[in-house]
């Protein structure tokens, strides 16, 4: 077992859903409530110091396992035993069971040279999550653009609108819905 | 605000001032690609500064998931531009590690030296362009030959300048050429003497550091807290490099100093950048010479070689007797790899890498493979899963998330471009400069459009 994990673990006993360390990577998977406060123990825990917030991003879980199968030969990817150079101690738990959305975060800390990835289900119904950008400005811009590409609005935000997107785009790009030819034509600037 | 002074109209409180907005971009010169900034400004001096994005979108992310694996490479090259090796490899090993493959030795050489080689070629576009806009257009034309020279070493080893497509999931398109270590060595002289050049022209020189000290001031702290790595967190003093504090590929064995600076300023990142130049061509040069041996010739008793062109035709109209115990003649940048070179630069594993030339023309085994992974809906498949694997890309980390289905094309590839966390932090540095500071400050920053709004 992972001893970051375990921490995390030992500490919030309620709000860890599941872990993994899937090809090495520690993998706490949260509920969303208490999204700011476990991350605000990481970044200040002494044990954990996570001053770097890497990678803030979602996934839309809506068609996985779902897409058409391929040709003829569904099963060519025969999974084998993977290659001692490459950790391998725990199988992937799938993605959660009815959520459509995750919002993954991925933290390293510069001290001790480790990283931990949350992983935060989120419904459809109810797609919002805390921000933090009042402990990592770095989310403020990342959390922008998975507003922008997912829709997945973040709680006290201090500026949540598109970044890569212009203000008139409908849709949220990368939802598994949004077709990948449909095309919006941009007509001139509003002012 | 100025002190108050009195003249004639009385105190400068009483003055009405306003601040000024001034619109710097998209199309601007100083905006290498496209960028908006709105400076909010008070006289020269800028106060606030809003930061728009996302001009050069191109739903990189939302095409990776239609295509299969190995087809997203072309479109990581596109990522950074400027050094498109690093994100080719940085991709491939994210796959590789959703596979849990591993790649031979050699392959991993082969990978650190185009890489380090890509990323000797960005450092000196960054500067050079940066110096081109405070004025120093020589020192552009002399990086710009410096980049040329290593662009041929790059086109001799993949075929392309820049849109090189090079690495594949479980190895490298072909090997080196046989002779690679002497024309990289004059390649290294050539930019070691370009370097030299710039540093006198440069680091001593008045204007040039006038507008570099004190400009464009990020501490530590600030910069972690924003997520920056790299070049540009580098000068400020933490030494954290993703090929000393998470080694990859054989970064472990090659050894390399990562230069710090400690004022955090416009100054320093260029010093920075100056010296990884250096460090990067001695991991080069010591590469080359650890590197484990390549391809044998095959033996000429026994195996005639056939141009693998001549070898298709022989195998189109059936006569595989011809081509039974040839061995094929492949252009590396071209056409594939041939046997020899196939063993030490590719995994073995069947699944992910095409197999030799001699094989896909000369036996059907080989030619199932092939067909296996090139033909629609079959190629590489990754088990279910979710991995990210961080390289130290040219201007920091280059993290690749990638999501698998098990289908054969990826479920999620999400790319952490290094240059959107100092993009997001520009906004930050620049108030408080003057104006003229922006053009350094942005030069430094190294903002590449691919990669940030991809």
């Amino acid at each position: 077992m992972n001893p970051l994990i375990e921490s995390v673990r030992q500490c919030f006993p309620d709000a860890v859903a599941a872990s993994h360390t899937y090809r090495g990577d520690a993998t706490v998977v949260l509920r969303r409530g208490s999204l700011l406060e476990v991350a605000r123990f990481l970044k200040e825990d002494p044990a954990f110091q996570m001053n770097y917030l890497m990678d803030l991003t979602a996934v839309d879980y809506s068609t996985f396992g779902k897409r058409p199968a391929p040709a003829f030969f569904p099963s060519s990817g025969v999974s084998v035993r993977p290659s001692p150079q490459i950790p391998d101690e725990d199988p992937w738990p799938g993605p959660p069971g009815c959520s459509r959305f995750v919002v993954v975060y991925h933290f390293y800390s510069v001290a001790h040279k480790h990283r931990l990835r949350l992983v935060v289900p989120v419904e459809e119904a109810n797609a919002e999550v805390d921000s933090l950008s009042s402990l990592w400005p770095a989310a403020n811009w990342l959390e922008r653009e998975v507003w922008d590409m997912f829709g997945i609005a973040f709680r006290g935000h201090p500026n949540l609108k598109r970044i890569l997107m212009y203000d008139g785009f409908e849709g949220h790009p990368l939802r598994k819905d949004y077709p990948v030819k449909k095309r919006q034509p941009l007509i001139g600037p509003s002012n | 605000m100025p002190p108050e002074v009195n003249t004639t109209f009385g105190t400068t409180a009483d003055l009405e001032t306003r601040d000024m907005l001034l619109n710097v971009g998209p199309a601007h010169p100083a905006m290498h690609g496209i960028i908006r900034i709105l400076a909010k400004l008070d006289g020269e001096r800028i106060h606030e500064a809003d930061v728009e994005i996302g001009y050069l979108h191109r739903g990189f992310e939302k095409m990776s998931e239609t295509v299969d694996y190995n087809g997203v490479i072309p479109y990581t090259d596109r990522l950074n531009y400027v050094s498109p090796l690093i994100n080719n490899m940085g991709y491939c090993m994210a796959v590789e590690k959703l596979l849990g493959i591993a790649v031979p030795e050699r392959c991993h050489y082969v990978r650190v030296i185009v890489a380090e080689i890509s990323r000797i070629s960005d450092h000196l576009t960054c500067i050079g362009a940066s110096a081109m806009e405070l004025g120093a257009f020589t020192v552009f034309l002399y990086m710009i030959k410096a980049r040329e020279y290593l662009w041929e070493l790059v086109e001799r080893v993949t075929g392309a300048r820049m849109t090189v497509s090079y690495c594949r999931v479980g190895g490298v398109k072909g090997d080196l050429p046989d002779d690679f270590a002497e024309p990289c060595r004059k390649a290294f002289q050539e930019t070691r003497k370009v370097l030299g050049e710039v540093d006198g022209l440069l680091t001593r020189n008045r204007i040039f550091a006038d507008r570099m000290n004190g400009t464009g001031v990020i501490s530590a702290e600030d910069a972690i807290s924003y997520g920056i790595t790299g070049p540009f967190l580098r000068a400020t003093g933490v030494d954290y490099d993703v090929r000393k504090d998470c080694p990859y590929a054989v970064y472990d064995r090659l050894p390399f100093d990562v230069p710090v600076g400690t004022r955090g300023d416009n100054m320093d990142r260029y010093l920075v950048r100056m010296e990884e130049m250096e460090q990067s061509m001695r991991i080069v040069e010591r590469a080359l010479r650890d590197i484990p041996h390549g391809p044998v010739q095959v033996n000429p008793g026994t195996g005639r070689a056939i141009p693998a062109a001549e070898m298709v035709d022989l195998a189109k109209v059936g006569n595989i007797v011809a081509i039974a115990d040839g061995s094929a003649l492949a252009c590396p940048t071209l056409e594939g790899s041939n046997r020899a070179a196939h063993e030490s630069i590719a995994t073995h594993d069947k699944r992910v890498f095409l197999p030799p030339k001699e094989d896909t023309y000369g036996n059907i085994e080989g030619l199932m493979q092939q067909f296996k992974l090139v033909m629609f809906g079959h190629g590489v498949r990754p088990p279910r899963g979710e991995v990210y694997f961080p390289v130290e890309g040219a201007n920091g980390e280059l993290g690749f998330y990638v999501v698998s289905d098990g289908s054969g094309s990826p479920y999620r590839v999400r790319v952490r471009p290094p240059c959107f966390a100092i993009m997001s932090a520009l906004a930050k540095i620049l108030a408080g400069d003057l104006i003229a500071d922006m053009v350094p400050t942005f030069g430094s920053v190294n903002m590449i459009g691919g990669e940030l709004d991809r």
